[in-house]
């Protein structure tokens, strides 16, 4: 099972690259912990000693702090280190792992032990000699969210609170979570590729309870962030923003009625809603289930899954954003890649493992949690091109439908393909017109025939505002999703109205 | 390292902790050591072994907290962290209700839970991988139905937890857990469906068989093939055990002293009143011998205890740790939780339902038109109100007899509602901390076609 979770929503930045070229003899690892080119091509060695076909190191060093403001107190700030190496041997289609949180010699050198009994056998593989990969910057941070005054951070937090509190008296409870990293990574693989990065990140994110004399509280929920400078958060997307945006949909959902039951006509709203590709198809689409045969996309490359309004694209190498990174965490580019192209489907997330098995080119999709954890084919940025038409014609197209402006997550069985997304934010749309707020409601649809059924793609592409983790298998990662307005004839909608 | 070794830490950190400043102080330190076996179609697919080991420390001074944690055990990461905690600490804000919880809290009995068998680090890793390959073979012989399998796996976990804080309190725990688990595939008249099933125990000679495991799974995804979309209806809607378990994880979000703090619980406030059926008594227990949810102290050093959380109906007791207890001006129910990082949460011990009078197959036998569930997914529910909906899979009852499989459908209502009607049923699936009998609830909206 895999699912998606946090909330967010709104606009597009392009790709920056060039930038910084640091050299292996500046990097990380080879500075702080004396690391040489010399001493991993042994380790690749000694984890290749039982014949293995394919060895690789993950060096991992992650600074991080949270912050999070509730009631008008700071209740919780914590900042911690997260450090260690991660082994990977294949043989065949055999995978073996193993990690260790120490990096003396003699514990790196044990675990690589360990990760080579995989395979059983003489040593068949000379390890090649490392050479560093190319190298650019989509993310060319002087100064890091993580590297500022704690005091600037905690700041950011409190005019969020503050903001949230001053929308609406109706506002009695404000939670605000700040919380930045610094990921420091190093991947030496026994086909010679050296590859460096440091990959910052930040999200701030509210969350925000109304309530009137009538009834029940209700919540809003908003928040972003990416790899970004803190400027950011002063120039782009203030607190301000995030909080409003919370404050806002809180209060709106007072008001809320029930949401219909059975199928609707339903308008997406662009940015966020993007979780619908996310999960209708983008997990389907990760090479390791088509290569075992379990995801309903498997064996439809070249065929029509979708209709020809829809261009789905996953890219790794957007400037700033949450899901892109320059390499992967097996060394890889990170690269856009087309998958589904006017309604046909066009490829696969690949790993190393599975483009290996399959024969072709990695995707630079291998991501991983942590370096306690195997590798993985995932998501980075996911996205469906813009279409033609006007958003506010799609919404008018509508007599009686709903409309969805913000979700809550989503989840998919990937084998039958049926996906499920919750909605936070919606309206009925009653004779093309948006109209009164909609209570929380899942939606539910089966991945190739939901997409079959979008009629109208919009010209507002939207990227979300940066705060989602993807999930699978028990690996989180954040990524990014995005989406024009479209139209889906045939949802069916889980209200009880 | 060993559980004397974890205790020495726990108590050297906090005694740092106080020397440089802190007035309170907690540690906790954990270490892991975790394997991992997939076969898939026969073969070894993967195989993962290794051990890891962090250490969390949270300081208090004049009411304002501060926490850190490391995976870096050398002595500059230690420091690190002890000064990066009192750092912290001086730059949050005062907050009345801060602290660690009274010295009269702490746990005082060792009595030894069962929670380790030494079984399970005595395994022998070829031992560990036959039984993933016997569960998954066993999934695959049973039909030709299913010809593809996502693979059977084998897992094991050995723990041990120190805790030590500035009251002098240290103690700490050795726990162990392995499982067996398989995700076969059914493939039939051009649908494809997917299921599973697992045995979990402390010891191995507490697991199902792999073979029964294998079984289970097999019979648990072809009765998932050729499933339909039913009609929009209101219908009484069966959740099987295990998605009957799901209802008690919304209960315990809404009985979370720090959901009822900030008034965000469709339960806050009704302490005494009637917010269930009267066959609905809910527990929570950490003094289970052996269970999964059991342990001798909670994340902040205090006894666990067994607490009634809903008796026949009536809302008896909130999960507090120290925190949300003096916000709510109660005392801990020893309910903290706390990994490594940041303030104590509040987490359940053994949390379950006490069973009633029928089974599960005398409740379907009565129903005429309904909805027997076996697998939801998404988050659709809302614990501030209570609103439900979900996707759900299972299969459609017609006259007593469970009819045929359906898929692609929600289910929505509002927790309340669901308390309110519940029967529950005399059959739990007793498994990892958390557990249910079959639960039924009269009507609910079945959304499809």
């Amino acid at each position: 099972m895999t699912s998606f979770s946090d909330s967010g929503a709104a606009t597009a930045s392009s790709a920056a690259s060039g930038g910084s070229t640091a050299a292996w003899a500046t990097s990380f690892f080879a500075s702080k912990f004396g690391i040489g080119k010399r001493e991993l091509e042994n380790y690749l060695s000694e984890a290749l000693s039982r014949g293995g076909d394919y060895a690789d190191l993950y060096f991992e060093y992650v600074a991080s702090t949270s912050i999070s403001i509730d009631e008008s107190i700071i209740k919780s700030a914590t900042q911690g280190v997260s450090l260690g190496v991660g082994i990977r041997v294949i043989a065949g289609e055999r995978t073996g792992y193993a990690h260790s949180g120490d990096l003396s010699p003699e514990k790196i050198r044990a675990a690589a032990r360990v990760a080579a009994m995989i395979a059983s056998g003489p040593s068949k593989v000379e390890s090649a000699t490392l050479e560093d990969g190319p190298k650019r910057n989509l993310y060319p941070i002087v100064t890091a969210p993580a590297e500022t005054a704690f005091h600037e951070r905690v700041e950011l937090a409190w005019r969020a609170d503050r903001a949230a509190r001053a929308y609406d008296s109706k506002i009695f409870q404000v939670q605000v979570t700040w919380a930045d990293n610094i990921r420091e990574v190093l991947v030496a693989t026994s086909d010679g590729v050296l590859s460096f990065d440091r990959q910052p990140l930040a999200r701030l994110s509210v969350y925000a309870l109304a309530r009137d004399a009538a009834g029940s509280p209700q919540q809003g929920h908003a928040g972003g962030g990416g790899r970004r400078e803190i400027s950011w958060f002063h120039d782009e997307r203030t607190p301000e923003f995030f909080a409003e945006d919370a404050a806002r949909q809180a209060v709106a959902q007072l008001t809320a009625v029930e949401a219909p039951a059975g199928e609707q006509t339903v308008v997406l709203g662009p940015g966020w809603p993007g979780v619908l590709l996310h999960e209708a198809v983008g997990h389907g689409l990760e090479a390791d289930f088509n290569r075992k045969g379990v995801s309903a996309f498997s064996g439809r490359i070249g065929q029509k899954v979708a209709s020809e309004l829809c261009t789905v694209i996953d890219d790794g190498t957007i400037g700033g954003r949450r899901g892109s990174l320059n390499v992967d965490d097996e060394g890889n580019p990170t690269q856009r890649n087309v998958l589904i192209e006017k309604g046909i489907l066009r490829g696969y997330l690949q790993d190393r493992l599975s483009s290996r098995i399959l024969g072709v080119a990695p995707t630079g999709s291998g991501r991983r949690e942590s370096y306690e954890c195997v590798p993985m084919p995932r998501m980075t940025n996911t996205f469906m091109l813009a279409g033609e038409s006007d958003p506010q014609d799609v919404i008018r197209s509508v007599k009686r439908g709903l409309y969805c402006a913000n979700f809550a997550g989503g989840q998919v069985d990937i084998t039958s393909g049926n996906f499920v997304f919750s909605a936070s934010e919606s309206y009925l749309i009653e004779d093309g017109k948006l109209t009164r707020p909609v209570k929380n409601a899942t939606l539910i649809g089966n991945g190739p025939e939901s997409l079959g059924r979008i009629s109208m793609v919009g010209c507002d592409l939207e990227l979300d505002e940066g705060i989602g983790v993807c999930g699978k298998e028990g690996q989180s990662v954040p990524v990014g999703v995005g989406m024009p307005t479209v139209r889906i004839d045939g949802m069916t909608v889980g209200g009880t109205a | 390292m060993t559980l004397d070794d974890l205790k020495e830490l726990a108590q050297t950190v906090v005694r740092r902790a106080t020397e440089a400043g802190a007035e309170g102080a907690e540690c906790t330190v954990s270490d892991s050591t975790d394997f991992s076996a997939k076969v898939r179609m026969g073969e070894l697919e993967k195989l993962q072994q290794a051990g890891s080991t962090g250490v969390g420390l949270r300081v208090i001074t004049g009411r304002k907290m501060g926490a850190s944690y490391t995976s870096d055990l050398t002595r500059d990461g230690i420091d690190r962290m002890v000064r990066s905690a009192v750092d912290l600490a001086s730059f949050t804000t005062e907050d009345p209700h801060a602290g660690m919880p009274d010295e009269g809290e702490m746990a005082t009995s060792t009595a030894d839970l069962g929670l380790y068998s030494d079984g399970v680090a005595q395994l022998d890793s070829e031992v560990k991988i036959d039984s993933a390959r016997r569960a998954e073979a066993a999934a695959l012989a049973v039909d030709p139905r299913i010809s593809n399998s996502e693979g059977g796996s084998f897992e094991s976990n050995l723990g041990l937890r120190a805790f030590a804080n500035s009251h002098g309190f240290c103690g700490g725990w050795r726990a162990s857990s392995c499982s067996i688990s398989v995700v076969p595939v059914a493939k039939w008249d051009g649908g494809m469906e997917r299921d599973y099933w697992y045995t979990l125990s402390r010891d191995y000679a507490g697991l199902d068989s792999p073979e029964y495991v294998g079984q289970r799974a097999a019979e648990r995804t072809l009765r998932r093939l050729g499933a339909v979309k039913v009609e929009t209806q209101k219908v009484p809607v069966v959740f099987e055990q295990r998605a009957a378990r799901t209802l008690l994880g919304h209960v315990f979000e809404a009985v979370d002293g720090r959901s009822i703090y900030r008034e965000s619980s469709f339960l806050a406030g009704k302490l005494g009143e009637k917010v269930a059926s009267e066959g609905i008594t809910i527990i929570d227990d950490a003094t289970i011998p052996g269970m999964f949810g059991s342990q001798p102290f909670d994340d902040e050093g205090v006894r666990t205890r067994r607490t009634v959380v809903i008796e026949r109906g009536i809302l008896k007791n909130y999960l507090l740790n120290s925190y949300a207890a003096r916000k709510l001006g109660m005392r801990t129910t020893g309910n903290a939780s706390r990994g490594l990082t940041g303030n104590a949460g509040v987490g359940i011990g053994n949390f379950f339902i006490e069973p009633g009078a029928r089974s599960g197959a005398e409740m379907i036998s009565g129903i005429r038109n309904g909805f027997f569930v076996t697998e939801l997914i998404g988050n659709g529910v809302n614990t501030v109100t209570g609103d439900y909906s979900r996707g759900a899979v299972g299969i459609w009852i017609r006259d007593g007899e469970l009819a045929f499989a359906v898929s692609e459908v929600t289910i929505a209502g509002t927790l309340q509602e669901i308390l309110a009607g519940a029967e529950i049923g005399n059959d739990p699936e007793i498994r990892g901390s958390m557990w249910s009998p079959t639960i039924l609830v009269p009507e609910m909206t079945v959304s499809g076609k």
